[in-house]
């Protein structure tokens, strides 16, 4: 019988202190698990509503629709030379992937009580589903981009980087999900805190804006403290491979990695020493 | 290494009052001390919490194949120690060594979800309780057949009804092929009839040979399915013993001697109202409530309720069944056509109803009250089919002599006689 269950046959159960790494083995194991919830997740999302999938379009149409009035009719901010719907819906694209991400992540412990509290598998299967989850929502999105894109007869100047960024984004979500995750079990203070972090982020992200706008008002030695989030790395990064409109700088893109790379691990750390409390606290 | 399951010290302490229990809001905390953050990110937010134990220095172990018992009372710490071996939470204190791969079902219909279809839940559930895809998709027919839900398997779960939910739940479960199972009490839920179905499918898990690890308050399920049982009181096991002296233990030492059901104002359902259930009694011949009767003895079933206004023709009664839920009797107050004319309408009030059963009449055993007060074909008022346990003790009863388990609900004093009729 290969089952998940079945791949280490002795098992022992002890009281576990400090930190413990992730086990990947274990999670290799229980692979059709993340895919299952994944499945899950994907096909519950827009049951009983109207549109249905449609939502998956609609939404970042129009959220570029009121970008685009507010930052572009009204405040009149530059695009660096693209037509201002490729210019935001680019930046949408990775924005949405995330903030839905890390909301649904956020939220992922306390909505599978039932199945944490009965059952054991890896915990952080549950946040990493949520996340996988939203790249059908991604990829409903991407499809209009190109068709803007060919509307726009824009060609695109790296594709070939776009999975990159897209990988970055998932993990930054997923440090950031599980961080939020993990203390939300304990404090359910981290549901009002979401939408207004999500808003937040987004203003502090180049979503309507160019980030060089941000980057040019702030003196040299402290223009990494913009680019310490990692979406800036990755909008600029996305503009670059879909627009072709080049980077601010290729080392404020480190730094944007190097803080999406502390954002994963601290949250994976935080998660797993957190983990065997789950049960019990929430 | 012939030990499934060897357990070893393991103990779990809750903490009491404090963030283990409920969520803290951040907002009261803020300025309280420097190791704030610290305590914020161990969600140790209400450090003076008081703790307890829910399980203590337990040691024990399984052999391959055995089927072992878990009995206690609520609270007694079983929930707590299959939670452990199941991995759901981490022991406090000492190890558990675990030899074989463990299916446990701890409540059924794990990771259900009401909006996907009947077909999409039993690959989710069967996914979240271990098995792989392909397995699965071999037992699918199996596990749809033994639900009794075909007709209905491409249709949203949250439209079945709560028994055709639960059927389906427990397929999947019981389709799960591990080598080690750990059950909890999942047989008290569903009607008579599934709970015969799982109690075969359980023996049948247990005759192929699997270790199985069986929690329940269900004696004659215990009974049935094990050899041996552990007794656990204030999370300590308390006795390990052959399942009979098992659970003669339990039910003389820890079973909560009560032998008295009393209904709170807020366990009352509003659509019983002008009904309204107060206490259901089992009484001995010297009116002292009992938990355990004599079988010897006649034994009074006290049921008190209130009226908040007149009601026409009610009956209010009881059933006597098995902890299996089979129905010995059914018996109302009015069952006598001249009581039914006397009290055609009870004016508001408070009553108690009362009826005898007679001596020599239950075998030894656990038995369950349930009541009952409708007016018939008008209206039921007021159900819970399982109202009250009490135990019944043969002693002195007819064939004691004979120290075996003697079949049957009822042990009556029967008339023989023997005749010598004739040579051989």
């Amino acid at each position: 019988m290969s089952s998940a269950l079945t791949k280490s046959t002795k098992v022992l159960i002890r009281p576990q202190r400090g930190v413990v790494g992730l086990n990947f083995r274990e999670l290799w194991n229980f692979r059709e698990l993340v895919a299952f919830l994944t499945w899950r997740d994907i096909l519950v999302r827009y049951k009983q509503t109207l549109l249905g999938g449609g939502w998956a379009i609609l939404q970042p149409l129009l959220q570029m629709l009121l970008l685009n009035l507010l930052f572009g009719e009204v405040a009149g901010l530059p695009t660096g030379g693209v037509p201002r719907p490729l210019f935001t819906f680019a930046a949408l694209l990775p924005w949405n992937l995330f903030s839905n991400a890390v909301s649904d992540a956020s939220r992922s412990l306390v909505a599978n009580r039932n199945m944490i509290t009965k059952v054991y598998f890896p915990r952080i299967i549950v946040p990493l589903a949520n996340v996988l989850s939203g790249v059908l929502d991604f990829a409903v999105a991407f499809l209009i981009l190109v068709g803007m894109m060919v509307y726009y007869q824009f060609a695109p100047a790296a594709v070939w980087l776009l999975p990159v960024y897209v990988l970055i984004t998932l993990l930054t979500a997923l440090g950031v999900g599980l961080w939020l995750a993990a203390l939300n079990v304990h404090y359910r203070d981290v549901k009002y805190i979401i939408p207004f972090l999500t808003q937040f982020w987004m203003l502090a992200s180049p979503i309507a804006y160019e980030a060089s706008s941000i980057f040019e008002r702030l003196p040299q030695q402290w223009q990494w403290l913009y680019a310490l989030n990692p979406l800036v790395g990755v909008v600029e990064g996305f503009r670059q491979a879909l627009l072709g409109i080049p980077v601010y700088s290729q080392d404020m893109l480190w730094v944007s990695l190097a803080s999406a790379s502390v954002m994963l691990v601290s949250g994976l750390m935080y998660f797993r020493s957190m983990e065997r409390t789950f049960a019990d606290v929430v | 290494m012939s030990y499934a399951i060897r357990v070893e010290g393991l103990g779990k302490q809750y903490r009491l009052g404090g963030s283990q229990q409920a969520y803290t809001t951040l907002g009261e905390r803020l300025g309280a001390a420097v190791t704030w953050p610290v305590r914020l990110l161990k969600g140790q937010l209400r450090d003076r919490a008081e703790t307890v134990w829910a399980l203590r220095d337990v040691t024990f172990d399984v052999k391959q194949g055995q089927v072992l018992g878990v009995v206690g009372r609520n609270g007694a710490g079983k929930s707590t120690l299959l939670k452990i071996l199941s991995r759901v939470t981490d022991p406090t204190t000492g190890f558990a060594e675990i030899n074989g791969r463990v299916g446990s079902l701890l409540e059924v219909g794990t990771g259900f979800h009401p909006e996907l279809s009947g077909r999409e839940n039993i690959y989710l559930n069967g996914a979240v309780l271990g098995m792989q895809r392909r397995e699965i998709a071999k037992k699918f027919d199996e596990i749809v057949e033994f639900a009794g839900v075909d007709k209905f398997i491409d249709t949203a779960v949250k439209h079945y009804s709560s028994g055709m939910y639960l059927r389906l739940a427990f397929s999947v479960a019981a389709h799960l092929e591990p080598e080690i199972l750990v059950v909890d009490e999942v047989l008290a839920v569903g009607d008579a009839e599934f709970q015969r179905k799982c109690l075969g499918k359980m023996s049948d898990v247990a005759a192929a040979g699997r270790t199985v690890l069986f929690v329940s308050h269900n004696m004659s399920a215990i009974l049935r399915l094990t050899e041996e049982c552990i007794v656990m009181e204030r999370g300590q096991l308390a006795f390990r013993a052959p399942t009979r002296e098992a659970v003669d233990y339990y039910m003389s030492s820890s079973f909560q001697k009560s032998g008295e059901r009393t209904w709170a104002a807020d366990e009352v359902p509003a659509d019983a109202a002008p009904f309204a259930p107060v206490a259901l009694r089992v009484k001995d011949p010297n009116g002292d409530v009992v938990e355990t009767a004599q079988s010897r003895q006649p034994l009074e079933i006290e049921f008190e309720y209130t009226l908040a206004q007149p009601i026409q023709g009610l009956r209010v009664g009881v059933y006597l069944q098995s902890m299996r839920g089979e129905v010995i009797l059914t018996s109302f107050d009015t069952d006598d056509p001249a009581a039914f004319e006397k009290h055609g309408t009870r004016e508001a009030g408070r009553y108690v109803s009362r009826a005898i059963l007679p001596a020599n009449f239950l075998n030894e055993g656990q038995y369950l009250l349930g009541v009952n007060a409708s007016a018939f074909r008008v209206r039921r008022y007021f159900w819970d089919e399982r109202a009250l346990a009490f135990t019944v003790d043969a002693m002195g009863a007819p064939g004691m002599h004979w120290p075996e388990p003697r079949q049957g609900f009822v042990r009556p004093q029967l008339d023989w006689t023997i005749d010598r009729v004739g040579a051989a």
